[in-house]
């Protein structure tokens, strides 16, 4: 599940903020914010796409980067939040 | 007064006072004076001498703050310039200003070694373990006595045509813009503010200097990507005093369960690099109405020119305000003579804040500083269409070039045009702003492909790689042919109208 979450997480990062560029390695462990590969629009459309694709509720004091900076944080987030 | 001046009297007022405040680190005054002063040092002994120029391509942080105020005690040049800035444009400013130094981030090493024009420049890397944190173990530079005419900072903004061009900003300009400011704002030591402006950036560069002219305390976030951490710092920081840009405003509205109570001990808001929509002036108000919030507006080339008295918003509807303390405005015809109240004309600026003009550009130097017909005197002239009332309140019109502000930053069109022009598979390209709801105006591309595979993807992802993220075109429009003049000129203003869609590659 977690593997397939990355996976899924990854995918739309490079469609989205990277336009398709698949040079980026991407690590599991990357911080997003502190590379350039996400700004303050994209973590909004990143949301968006996680509560449509995930069927979670995203509060906004869950858009934190203990949730959110990384592609394996995400996905932590997404099973905790499926979990409850 | 030379602005690391300020942080010597800070210092010496209360040295035991929180200065910085970055991440889970506190520097008080006195050990940012003395970690500036020991960095200080460091750049002599790397080769800078007064009047060098010290390019800093650095994240908001602690580091930040320090690379700018040893850069002045040692007697040189800020040269500041935004980390996502691609290798064209730095090697564009690197040409222009022939840095003795680069201090940068690690992660950065690799663009910067890419560069030309700076591959023997000697550089200072931060990270653990790196140059930068190493040279904070040399002995302090001994105060020396220099003139406030020195230069202070060399600030990179976008002209029309794209090229960079390098505002130069005395310590007197600084430290002129930086007083009539912190006395309208009314700063004390009491203040706490928050920059999360790159300080790369004049507004964000002036919340450094207000708070050590004030002696306050500056809360340093690098980010603006999780608003709700930040705004979790101006909780836990007691913040009093808050720099945004619209684009940030209108992110604040589409919070859906923001809590005002993090905003409890805010005392303002300011607001500047773009107006800002009365929608999200009214919206802030009603949401904190403990806090005032200042509309402002300024350029690079002189820091600020007006500010809006929070008092006088109702009665001033839109209205950028009038001229902030020292500082004299008109609204001037293209013979530069002031034109009455209520008529459309550019605005002309007057003060000590105003730069000295751009480095190694005479021609663009005589275009934005030009004598008044009538005294003599020197203005700077915005290039940006006003109405004054009767009472002085100015009121935005327009600009007189093409410049583009999205997310509060100038996006010069023939820029990014000039990209699309390299990239394979386009034959014609035109840019133009439409309105945003967040960003103010976007960045559209009118796209004459070649290559009829190419899509809207295939675009971004050029630009992407090639300019900042702020420039990347966030629309692609195909088209059969660009709109023309009767002369046959491709037109922006023509672009910038609606028109059916001709073709699509998507």
């Amino acid at each position: 599940m977690t593997a397939e979450t990355q996976a899924t997480i990854r995918a739309f990062i490079v469609e989205n903020f990277l336009f398709g560029d698949e040079s980026h390695p991407l690590p599991a462990d990357l911080s997003l914010i502190d590379n350039d590969l996400i700004d303050s629009t994209g973590i909004l459309e990143l949301v968006g796409f996680l509560e449509e694709r995930f069927a979670i509720k995203v509060a906004d004091a869950d858009i934190v980067p203990a949730n959110l900076d990384t592609i394996g944080r995400i996905a932590g987030f997404i099973s905790r939040k499926q979990a409850a | 007064m030379r602005i690391e001046q300020y942080l010597r009297q800070s210092a010496a007022r209360d040295g035991a006072k929180t200065a910085i405040v970055a991440g889970d680190l506190r520097l008080s005054y006195h050990r940012f004076l003395d970690l500036s002063a020991r960095m200080a040092t460091t750049l002599r002994a790397g080769g800078v001498a007064r009047g060098d120029r010290v390019l800093i391509l650095l994240d908001n942080g602690w580091q930040a703050a320090v690379a700018v105020l040893a850069t002045w005690l040692a007697g040189a040049v800020i040269c500041p310039v935004n980390p996502s800035t691609k290798a064209p444009r730095l090697s564009q400013i690197a040409a222009d200003c022939t840095p003795a130094l680069v201090i940068t981030e690690a992660r950065l090493e690799r663009l910067v070694a890419g560069v030309a024009e700076l591959a023997d420049t000697p550089r200072l890397a931060t990270g653990e373990a790196g140059s930068f944190e190493a040279g904070l173990n040399a002995a302090p530079l001994p105060a020396e006595d220099l003139p406030d005419s020195d230069l202070a900072a060399l600030i990179y903004t976008s002209g029309s045509t794209g090229v960079p061009k390098g505002v130069m900003l005395a310590h007197d300009n600084m430290d002129a813009a930086a007083r009539s400011i912190a006395f309208y704002l009314e700063n004390t030591a009491a203040d706490t503010l928050l920059v999360v402006l790159p300080m790369s950036f004049g507004y964000g560069l002036n919340q450094l200097v207000t708070a050590i002219l004030t002696g306050a305390t500056l809360v340093i976030e690098k980010s603006f990507a999780f608003p709700q951490a930040v705004f979790e710092r101006i909780r836990d920081e007691r913040v009093t005093g808050f720099a945004l840009v619209p684009a940030m405003a209108a992110m604040m509205m589409q919070a859906r369960d923001l809590d005002p109570a993090l905003f409890a001990n805010l005392r303002y808001i300011t607001s500047a690099a773009a107006p800002l929509p009365p929608a999200h002036l009214d919206w802030l108000r009603a949401f904190l109405p403990h806090v005032r919030v200042f509309c402002m507006y300024g350029q690079t080339e002189c820091t600020r020119i007006a500010y809006l008295p929070p008092g006088e918003i109702e009665a001033r509807r839109g209205s950028v305000g009038i001229a902030i303390p020292g500082v004299r405005t008109e609204v001037v015809d293209e013979a530069g003579v002031a034109v009455p109240p209520g008529t459309v004309g550019e605005l002309v600026v007057t003060g000590a804040n105003v730069m000295r003009g751009y480095w190694r550009n005479e021609a663009a130097t005589r275009k934005a500083l030009r004598p008044d017909p009538r005294t003599g005197a020197m203005r700077l002239h915005t290039g940006d269409l006003f109405i004054a009332d009767a009472d002085g309140y100015l009121t935005f019109v327009s600009r007189t070039d093409d410049i583009i502000k999205s997310r509060g930053e100038k996006v010069a069109p023939k820029a990014v045009e000039d990209v699309l022009h390299r990239m394979p598979g386009i034959a014609e390209a035109l840019v133009v702003g439409v309105p945003h709801d967040v960003l103010g105006q976007a960045v559209k591309a009118l796209v004459v492909a070649s290559d009829t595979a190419l899509t809207e993807r295939d675009v971004m992802r050029f630009c992407a790689q090639n300019l900042e993220d702020h420039m990347v075109p966030k629309i692609v429009e195909f088209r059969q042919s660009l709109p023309r003049t009767d002369s046959g000129k491709a037109s922006r203003r023509l672009a910038a109208e609606p028109a059916p869609i001709t073709g699509s590659n998507a």
